[in-house]
Parts: C-alpha cells; sequence; structure tokens
C-alpha cells in the first residue's frame, strides 16, 4: 500500500492513506474504484496517473446524458460497409453478410477497447462523470463490469483476459444506482490539508518558489474555510499558483491576491464575499504558513 | 486487531460483527460488501488500525453521508470506548390537524406578520359524491378517512417535466441520414440502399425536483403534500424530492417505496424537524451548494411547496432563489394559501421569493394540484424573455396574483 503511494508519488499524484488504500484494493481484487469528491479534487487525475504507473492504455469513456451503445461500446463502419457493398456489386460478385459484419468493419468504442484490449498490461478503463448518463446506460455498465465481456451479435464475444483496471468518477448530480456501487469500492475524496495540497504543488508546478507555494496553501486552507458557494479545488491553487509565478511573484500581497482572484474563485459572489470579508485576512493567513 | 467480546481472535467474527454494528447505527449495507470488506482485510494488514478503518470505509460505505456514522461506530467498535449501543432512532409520526381553524395559530411560527390563515373554509355540507367534493375540498378541513380517500386520487396524477431536446435520435421521416438502418435494410435488396432513412432529435422530459415545506405553518398540508411526493417519485424516475424545515433533507429514497404508508413513515423518519420552523432560504442554500448547481436543478423544474413564511433572512432568501433561477429551467412556487380570496404575498420569504418564481400556484386541493401537474408538464415558452428582464432586477412591480396561477408575477421586493 505504502508501494502504491510511493508509485503514485512518482507520477506527481500526491495521495493520501485513504486514497492509496482505496487504488491499492482495486488492483488487488481486481473491482471498479468509485471515486466521489468536490470538483477539482482530482478524480480524473487518478486514471491518468494509474495508467501512467502501471502503463496499461488509457481508455476514456466521458459521459453524457444520451450515451448509448454505438458512442460506448462499438459500431459498425457503415460508411466502409456501403463502399464494399458497392466494390462487390461492380466486381459481379455476391454479397456476403459475414464480410460486411466483420471486424474490420467494427468500429470500437471504449468499453470494448477496454475488454479486448491487446497490450501487454491491462488498459486503465475511465469511465467519466457516469452521474451524467441516465439509468439505462448504469445497468448496461453494470453487466460490462460484472464480467467484463462484451457480446456483438455478429461476431461473438470479447473477454477480457486479464480485466481492465476500472476508476469511475461521479460528481453527485444524482445518485449512481445501488447495484452498480455494490460492485465497485468507493472513495469519497476530500480538499487535500495544507501539507498534502504543498505536496501536490511541489510535485506539480517545481518551479513555484517554495516560499510562494506555501503561502498559496495557505491562502487557499483560508479561502476554504470561508463559506463560498464554490471553495476552490486542486486544480484551482494549481492555476493560481502557476499564475502567481507567470507574475513574477515571490510572495503573496493583497493587491496581487486581489488581481488574480479569478483563478481561484469563479462566481462572482465568491469573489465579493471574499473581498468584502478582506483579502488581507487571506494573506494573513499565508504569511503566518509561509 | 483485537476483537471485542470473545478472546479468540477470528477476523470473520470482527468482519461480521463490525457490519452488525454499523447496520445498528443505521446503514445501510448490503451482505455483498460484507464480502468485500472480507476480501480487502486478507490483502491488507489486520493488525494495522488504519488499513482496517480504510478496508471499511472503501467496502462498506457508500455515500459521503454515512463517513461520520461509521466513523463513530468504527471508533465505538475498536476502541471499545464504550459498550455497543443500538442508536435509537426517534420514531418521528406525521401529526394531522384534525381541527384546521385551531392549528393555524397555536403553529410555533413567531412572525405572524398579515398573512393569517383564513383559507380554511368550513365546508361542512353533506357530500353526496365524494370523490367531487374532495377534489376541491381544501387539505386542511380534511378527516382522517378523507385523507385515505384523497391518497387514491393522487395516485391518479401522472407527473411529467416540461419537455427538452435529447442527444439520443430517433427515426424520423427527414433530418440527418441514418447510415446505420439504411446499410442494414440495403442488405434485403441485395446491397442495394434502395429506402434512405433519417435520424432527426427526439424529446425527453425534464426532471423534476420537488422542495416541500414541513415547517409548522404548512402542518395542515403537509400530510397531503408528502403523499403527493411520493406519488410523483413512484410514477416516474427522474423526480428528486426534499423536504424543507430548518434544514434540508433529501428524502426520494425513502419515498421510493410503492406502499405509500411505508414511504410516508420512512420519509416521517427521515426528516428529523417536522413541524419546527421554517429556514427557507438556508434550506435552499444548501440545495444548491450540495445538489441544485452541481447538476440536479440544471435544466430541471423546481417546484417548491410552502407558505412563505420563513423564518430566515429574506434576503438570503432572494439571493438562494435568484441563484436557483439561474440554473432550473422553470421555478414554480406552490403555496396553499393561495387559494384564499383575500390572499395577498406579504410573508416577507414570499414577497422575497416571488421575482424569482416563474409560475406562482394553488396547492391547498386535489384539483389545485392537477392544475400544478399541467403547469409542470408545459413548456415555458415566455420563459427566456422573463428570465432576462423580470428575474434578477425585480423591476416589473405589483402585480398581483391572478386566480388562474398562470402569470408570473414580479414583485420588486429586493
Amino acid at each position: 500500500m505504502a508501494e502504491v503511494a510511493a508509485a503514485l508519488a512518482d507520477h506527481d499524484y500526491v495521495a493520501d492513506v485513504g486514497l492509496a488504500t482505496a487504488i491499492f484494493l482495486a488492483l488487488r481484487l481486481q473491482r471498479p474504484l468509485l471515486l466521489e469528491g468536490e470538483a477539482g479534487v482530482g478524480k480524473t487525475e487518478v486514471a491518468k496517473v494509474l495508467a501512467r504507473w502501471t502503463g496499461g492504455e488509457l481508455v476514456r469513456l466521458q459521459c453524457y446524458e444520451g450515451i448509448d451503445v454505438a458512442q460506448a461500446v462499438y459500431e459498425w463502419d457503415y460508411s466502409r460497409q456501403l463502399l464494399h457493398l458497392r466494390a462487390a456489386e461492380a466486381s459481379g460478385g455476391p454479397v456476403d453478410e459475414d464480410a460486411l459484419y466483420s471486424e474490420r468493419f467494427l468500429v470500437r468504442r471504449p468499453l470494448l477497447r477496454a475488454v479486448a484490449g491487446t497490450g501487454t498490461a491491462p488498459p486503465v478503463l475511465l469511465v467519466d462523470e457516469v452521474d451524467r448518463a441516465d439509468d439505462e446506460f448504469e445497468a448496461f455498465l453494470l453487466e460490462i463490469l460484472s464480467d467484463y465481456a462484451v457480446t456483438v451479435p455478429e461476431l461473438g464475444t470479447f473477454r477480457a483476459e486479464v480485466p481492465p483496471v476500472v476508476v469511475l468518477t461521479s460528481n453527485r448530480t444524482r445518485d449512481v444506482h445501488d447495484a452498480l456501487k455494490r460492485r465497485c469500492l468507493y472513495h469519497w475524496i476530500e480538499h487535500p490539508d495544507f501539507e498534502r495540497e504543498l505536496a501536490i504543488l511541489r510535485a506539480r508546478v517545481p518551479h513555484v518558489p517554495e516560499a510562494l507555494a506555501r503561502e498559496v496553501a495557505g491562502a487557499v486552507e483560508a479561502l476554504r474555510a470561508l463559506d463560498l458557494y464554490k471553495p476552490p479545488g486542486v486544480a484551482e491553487t494549481i492555476d493560481w499558483a502557476e499564475a502567481l509565478a507567470v507574475l513574477d511573484r515571490t510572495s503573496l500581497d493583497a493587491d496581487t491576491a486581489d488581481a488574480t482572484l479569478g483563478t481561484v474563485l469563479k462566481y462572482r459572489e465568491d469573489q465579493e464575499r471574499v473581498r468584502a470579508a478582506g483579502l488581507a485576512g487571506v494573506v494573513e493567513a499565508a504569511r503566518a504558513r509561509g | 486487531m483485537a476483537e471485542p467480546g470473545s478472546g479468540a481472535s477470528a477476523p470473520e467474527r470482527v468482519v461480521v460483527g463490525f457490519v452488525r454494528a454499523l447496520r445498528d447505527a443505521g446503514l445501510r449495507v448490503p451482505v455483498g460488501a460484507t464480502l468485500g470488506f472480507g476480501e480487502a482485510l486478507a490483502v491488507l494488514d489486520p493488525s494495522q488500525r488504519t488499513d482496517v478503518y480504510w478496508a471499511g470505509r472503501t467496502t462498506l460505505v457508500r455515500r459521503p453521508e454515512d463517513v461520520a456514522e461509521y466513523d463513530r461506530v468504527f471508533a465505538r467498535y475498536f476502541d471499545r470506548i464504550e459498550r455497543l449501543v443500538p442508536v435509537t432512532t426517534e420514531q418521528h409520526t406525521l401529526r394531522l390537524a384534525l381541527d384546521a381553524e385551531d392549528d393555524r395559530d397555536d403553529g410555533p411560527d413567531p412572525d405572524p406578520d398579515g398573512d393569517d390563515g383564513a383559507d380554511d373554509t368550513p365546508t361542512l355540507s353533506v357530500r353526496w359524491s365524494p370523490v367531487e367534493v374532495l377534489r376541491t375540498r381544501d387539505f386542511a378541513t380534511y378527516s382522517p378517512e378523507e385523507h385515505a380517500e384523497a391518497r387514491r386520487l393522487m395516485a391518479d396524477l401522472h407527473l411529467a417535466g416540461a419537455r427538452r431536446r435529447s442527444r439520443r435520435p430517433r427515426p424520423a421521416p427527414r433530418g440527418r441520414p441514418d447510415v446505420r438502418r439504411t446499410v442494414r435494410r440495403s442488405l434485403r435488396s441485395g446491397g442495394e440502399p434502395v429506402e434512405r432513412l433519417h435520424v432527426g432529435p427526439s424529446e425527453r422530459p425534464r426532471r423534476i425536483v420537488l422542495l416541500c415545506d414541513v415547517s409548522g405553518s404548512m402542518e395542515p398540508y403537509a400530510r397531503a403534500l408528502v403523499r403527493f411526493l411520493h406519488a410523483a417519485v413512484v410514477g416516474r424516475n427522474r423526480v428528486e424530492a426534499f423536504a424543507l424545515g430548518t434544514r434540508l433533507t433529501r428524502i426520494t429514497r425513502e419515498l421510493s417505496s410503492r406502499d405509500p404508508d411505508v414511504a410516508v413513515a420512512a420519509a416521517a423518519q427521515r426528516v428529523a424537524d417536522w413541524s419546527g420552523g421554517t429556514r427557507i432560504g438556508e434550506g435552499l442554500r444548501e440545495f444548491n451548494d450540495r445538489w441544485g448547481v452541481r447538476g440536479m436543478a440544471r435544466g430541471a423544474v423546481v417546484v417548491i411547496l410552502s407558505d412563505g413564511w420563513d423564518r430566515g433572512e429574506p434576503a438570503l432568501l432572494a439571493e438562494q432563489m435568484a441563484r436557483l433561477h439561474r440554473i432550473a429551467y422553470r421555478v414554480v412556487w406552490v403555496n396553499p394559501l393561495k387559494a384564499t380570496p383575500e390572499y395577498a404575498p406579504l410573508a416577507r420569504g414570499m414577497a422575497a421569493a416571488l421575482p424569482f418564481v416563474d409560475e406562482f400556484v394553488e396547492g391547498h386541493s386535489i384539483a389545485a394540484l392537477e392544475d400544478l401537474v399541467a403547469v409542470i408538464a408545459r413548456d415555458g415558452d415566455g420563459r427566456r424573455t422573463g428570465r432576462q428582464t423580470g428575474g434578477r432586477t425585480g423591476a416589473r412591480a405589483g402585480v398581483p396574483p391572478r386566480e388562474d396561477g398562470r402569470e408570473r408575477t414580479g414583485e420588486g421586493a429586493r
């Protein structure tokens, strides 16, 4: 488990013990891992890092409302089929339906690619924002996740020799169905604490001076303590540190914080609230950590 | 990890015992999860406290809301700080106001500003056609038997949201070419695509979010309205229901049982603050933060069932209504008091919320709820223009609510 955390850290992802355990279990027990958490805490990043680490191909399925089998699993390449028909006709040969539905006309979409992977390492399947897909699709996903097999009626069943590593993410716009949750291990990713956030900054934006990184992490910590609509996520912290570095700042002051507030707070109301509460206080808290 | 109870250290017993403790504390732990917990422990180090903790967190807990309870049970179970006692869940039952006239005044609402509850027209006439009379009777004047009858009527209400474009196309006489079906069909004619098929856009109903005020002042209506919520949740799968009191409680899951009595009892037990005060603004804020803005209310029809008596700050309510109004497709406010002829939205909360309400309707009787169903299903065509002018500025002053409940009032309350 410490291995997992270390391996993730090697690939610039700083995981706490809970997430490291969840990932370790997902790999060892070969179960899908369902990650939930506020936007911008690095849910999607987990899958990307896993792919870099294990060397498996990252297969990403972005869910949206109305996603169906043709976009998620497979589709036939109809225009090529038509061409093939024309060619067969021109040469006077008979039209062979089997030839028309052979693998060369099959367009592999993410789920099929994940199941019928050919690489040496099992692919990493990222099912992103599964809560956006509709219930019917979820039921379908459940079927695939329970035996890692896809059946194409014309061709037969594709079955994964080694099950792919599956990471699902959800923003909780609605509850994912219980049956799907039951298949998965579950982890809720929290906003990182100061130390971990600092470690993340060091790993992800190493060119940002240490003192500035400490101040940014401290300031974000202070911002999260305020009562905001959308407390800044890790992604915002990184953006902010980078913005300040681009502006050649070595430390945070109230004016610069004010000018760059848009990189951390994306709601006008939140910005107003912070400005009303006084940016000086935030900067002070940052300095204390600096 | 030491095992509480007997001396023999059998990991399975710890697993089973701990899961039982979680269930006693009210967490839902399916059998499969217990097995998962066992498997997880087998590959981790069960003598390490953190390993056991996280093995359980990833396999036994499925919702962030349950984490706090999990932590408590974990500490109790493995630290043996105290003996394991099942958490007593207090039973809340819905009370029905039998004589509504009195109940209106002795509610715990401390700010009786203007808006008195003179809605209870005491109809004591002999009812020859119970269904017809019941349809238009005010819920506040119902007897328990009438509530039971009303239940059947409610079950007939079919709630459907306004429709919106879906991304999933469907066969249509004209539109984009449907190559897939064209090729399939061409096989019949020896590979010649004789027939060209097309797909066009399809539509699907929008999500409906119901927020029902369950505070003291709403008590005469709460029972009937929760039944309405139940009928709505059971009828469709794109309905979400919340109870709004001093805090917000999501009751979709509780209401999804087919048996109305079971469902309403489950919801009643889940909501800790039946018939307390109301803080609509705070409740809405919580809804916006935790559910609405993330996506639940986006493009949805949001229905608030409340009399608008709010103990909180009107400014907060207005702010949260504005947020909600920005993301929702349409905001419908159902106020049972609106049926009273002399009703004017004087309650501070109601006045603050109105500028951000697209439809202001009654909800005091079955007939009114039938109207509500129609309002929810209607496409808000006039909506887009109204949103820009009426909504945030609240400039359209003083339009008194009409009886038909169709106009969009905009009182300059901010």
